[in-house]
């Protein structure tokens, strides 16, 4: 089920499950991460991947299932307590404070003060264009809120913010829906990079060439439960299309509780 | 869009287009100045000027813009917290209320609870900051009930506040049973302005340059920040230009406050008492700026900082702009709504402590409809109700406004119905404008 099983593993999630009004949006969901992993999430819209990786990032409270981090049971009540685990999350809606700029929303909660306990606005703008300018070399915009940027520049402002803190785990919900090829490139270079130094990757994306090119394992979601698992050499895109879209597990795969029954 | 990183060429499109602009346009890009709040100014301004004009010029006078002053000051102070109120989203229909009942006991307090059952006696010099205090205290309490209903039981501020508007003034009456307290102690009454609550021609000269030179320090200040890391600078004729403008005010204000004497009833009664020597018609003393203006200039000071230059403010704006994002950002989104009406029933209390200093006495109707006023101040001030925008500068213009409506009025003998029809429409208009203005803008 997983590629280096020497290491035990950064994020183990198990059974997670949670409804809204009689919904399941996930159910009894387990997926594991190991360090310097890319696990790509693959589903149907709807499927539940949003709400099971929002329930890792503290953004939703889990009805019932266990999340341990570093092979040890974690409390994760709220979005404070995922980021004290080195939890970073690349939400789909961006999750931007719209009406403040790109640095005030880089450091947000985690502020640079002055040695007198003021905002230091103008080492977080510093910092602010040092870290866009690796990520989208002709964002210039620093000024103004972030409402009045394009789509793919906002969702820039999201990555930087995630990369910006040392992340250990990061989530990246649809990172690249908006970004242009060229911005598309550096997100995928960025990706390998960090996972190089060691970070741990949850990536949800639709796009299947995509993924097969920097995942190394993937997990796919069906009405909310898990169809199977299958490292990217053992499956091809075929097939994982066919867990996608009908929920049939290929031999390569692991099934999972929602794989049809054959 | 340039793909230079070179600070000087930073916004590349508007660069470009700069060329083609007006040398209003110019004028205003270089020295930062905000358009809006210089529309409010110059509305301030052509109100002052009709208002003259009709009045036959009994409006810009001294006399009056001092009184003018001292009579915005108890809805400025409150109208500072208005706008973090209204920036999260919020409202406060509870201020005038609050404002009323912290009256009440701030005045129980001095002039009964401290003389006769405690046995401080009158004019003791310590009644005032107790008395103070007891009323910070006690603001500060129903601020904090307010903000925890409304951030942790979930209820809708505006609910919360509408409940706060009839217990408050419910609870005002019940303090004495709805009869009236007075005198207030002597020091107590200095932060209601008159001649005694000012600070005089000398003060009033020191206090304006402590000002010019703190302005001027930090636009320095700025500067030097803004080299370290090589940004974009102002020209410089900008920066010289925004310290003469901001002193020649300040000093402008501070010669207006001198030279509004003392009225001759005083200084004859000074005279008699041994206080002054001379002739009456030869003694002019300045008043000078009023105690209750220097407050709400300091507490606007205060808010300003606490707005702009720390977390807390910070949190305020984003949780306007986007409370679930914050949220998100692992911010305790909670106790910063909480803070907020902490803040603001702590303004309530300053602003009761002017109110009743200058009326001398603790009346059961106090502060009745200040929650309106404030309010209006703060939206006129460019607070959007939609919020995540706003200024406490913004509001104190806009508490100006509302106040030389309504003196302004005063002064020109209009009936009291149709004050507050004009006041009502000036508020819809000013509004209406400035969603005009917003719209431009995008
Ligand atoms: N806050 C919520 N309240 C009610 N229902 C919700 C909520 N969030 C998600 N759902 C429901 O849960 C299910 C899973 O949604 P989720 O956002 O996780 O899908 P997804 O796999 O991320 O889809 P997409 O590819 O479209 O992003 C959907 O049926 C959705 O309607
Ligand atoms: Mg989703």
């Amino acid at each position: 089920m997983n590629t280096n099983t020497a290491t035990q593993p950064l994020v183990d999630m198990r059974e997670l499950s949670i409804s809204f009004g009689g919904i399941h949006a996930v159910e009894q969901a387990s997926v594991d991460l190991f360090p310097g992993e890319v696990v790509a999430l693959l589903g149907h819209n709807g499927a539940g991947k949003s709400t099971l990786i929002k329930i890792l990032s503290g953004a939703y409270q889990r009805d019932g299932g266990e999340i341990d981090i570093d092979g040890s049971l974690a409390t994760i009540d709220n979005p404070r307590d995922a980021k004290g685990y080195g939890i970073e999350t690349i939400y789909q809606t961006l999750a931007l404070a719209d009406n403040v700029d790109t640095a005030a929303n880089l450091f947000l909660g985690r502020e640079l003060l002055t040695p007198w306990g003021t905002l230091d606005d103008v080492a977080m703008e510093a910092k602010a264009r040092e870290v866009m300018g690796r990520l989208n070399p002709r964002f210039q915009r620093f000024k103004e809120p972030v409402k009045a940027l394009s789509g793919g520049q906002r969702q820039s402002v999201a990555i930087a913010r995630a990369i910006l803190f040392n992340a250990r785990i990061l989530i990246m919900d649809e990172p690249t829906a908006a970004l242009g090829p060229e911005e598309t490139a550096q997100v995928s270079e960025l990706i390998l990079q960090l996972k190089s130094e060691g970070i741990g990757i949850f990536l949800i994306s639709h796009d299947i060439a995509d993924v097969f090119d920097l995942a190394d394992r993937v997990a796919v979601m069906k009405n909310g439960q898990v169809v199977g698992y299958a490292k990217t050499g053992d499956v091809d895109k075929d097939e994982v299309l066919g867990m996608i879209i009908l929920g049939k597990c290929p031999p390569g795969a692991t099934p999972g509780p929602g794989a049809l029954a054959s | 869009m340039t793909d230079s990183t070179e600070p000087q060429t930073t916004q590349g499109t508007d660069t470009a287009r700069a060329s083609e602009l007006s040398v209003v346009a110019k004028f205003i890009r270089a020295t930062e100045l905000d358009t809006r709040m210089l529309g409010m100014i110059g509305a301030l301004l052509l109100i002052w000027i009709l208002f003259d004009i009709f009045s036959g010029g009994l409006f810009l006078t001294p006399r009056n813009l001092w009184n003018l002053s001292v009579q915005t000051a108890s809805v400025a102070v409150m109208a500072t917290g208005m706008v973090l109120v209204i920036v999260t989203r919020n409202i406060d229909l509870s201020v005038g209320s609050i404002l009323g009942f912290v009256g009440m006991i701030m005045a129980v307090t001095q002039a009964e609870l401290l003389p006769v059952y405690l046995g401080f006696g009158f004019d003791n010099p310590l009644t005032w900051i107790i008395a103070l205090l007891v009323g910070i205290v006690v603001g500060a309490a129903i601020g904090g009930l307010h903000g925890y209903i409304i951030a942790y039981l979930g209820v809708p501020a505006f609910i919360v506040t509408l409940g706060g508007l009839l217990v408050w003034r419910g609870a005002a009456w019940w303090v004495t049973s709805g009869r009236t307290v007075a005198p207030m102690d002597s020091t107590f009454r200095l932060m209601g302005g008159g001649p005694a609550g000012s600070i005089g021609e000398i003060a009033s000269w020191i206090v304006g340059l402590i000002v010019c030179v703190a302005l001027v320090a930090m636009i320095f200040n700025s500067r030097r920040q803004r080299k370290r890391f090589q940004f974009p600078l102002r020209p410089v004729w900008a920066e010289v230009f925004l310290g003469t403008l901001g002193c020649f005010l300040v000093l402008g204000a501070v010669l207006i406050a001198n030279i509004y004497y003392w009225p001759i009833g005083i200084i004859r009664k000074q005279i008699k008492a041994g206080l002054l020597e001379g002739v009456e018609t030869e003694i002019f003393i300045g008043h000078g700026v009023a105690i209750p203006v220097l407050i709400a200039i300091c507490v606007a000071i205060v808010m300003t900082f606490l707005a702009t230059r720390t977390r807390f403010g910070r949190y305020v704006f984003a949780l306007g702009g986007n409370p679930e994002a914050t949220d998100l950002a692992g911010i305790n989104t909670r106790w910063v709504t909480m803070k907020i009406f902490i803040i603001m029933g702590v303004l309530c209390a300053i602003a009761a402590a002017i109110s009743t200093a200058r009326l001398n006495a603790a009346t059961n109707a106090q502060g009745t409809l200040d929650e309106l006023l404030t309010i209006a101040a703060a939206v006129i001030g460019g607070t959007s109700l939609a919020g995540g925008v706003g200024t406490i500068a913004g509001a104190m213009i806009g508490a100006l406004v509302m106040q030389s409506l309504q003196s302004g009025m005063v002064l020109m003998g209009l009936d009291t119905p149709l004050q507050n029809i004009v006041v009502g429409i000036v508020l819809v208009i000013a509004v209406w404008l400035d969603s005009v203005y917003r719209r431009a803008q995008h």
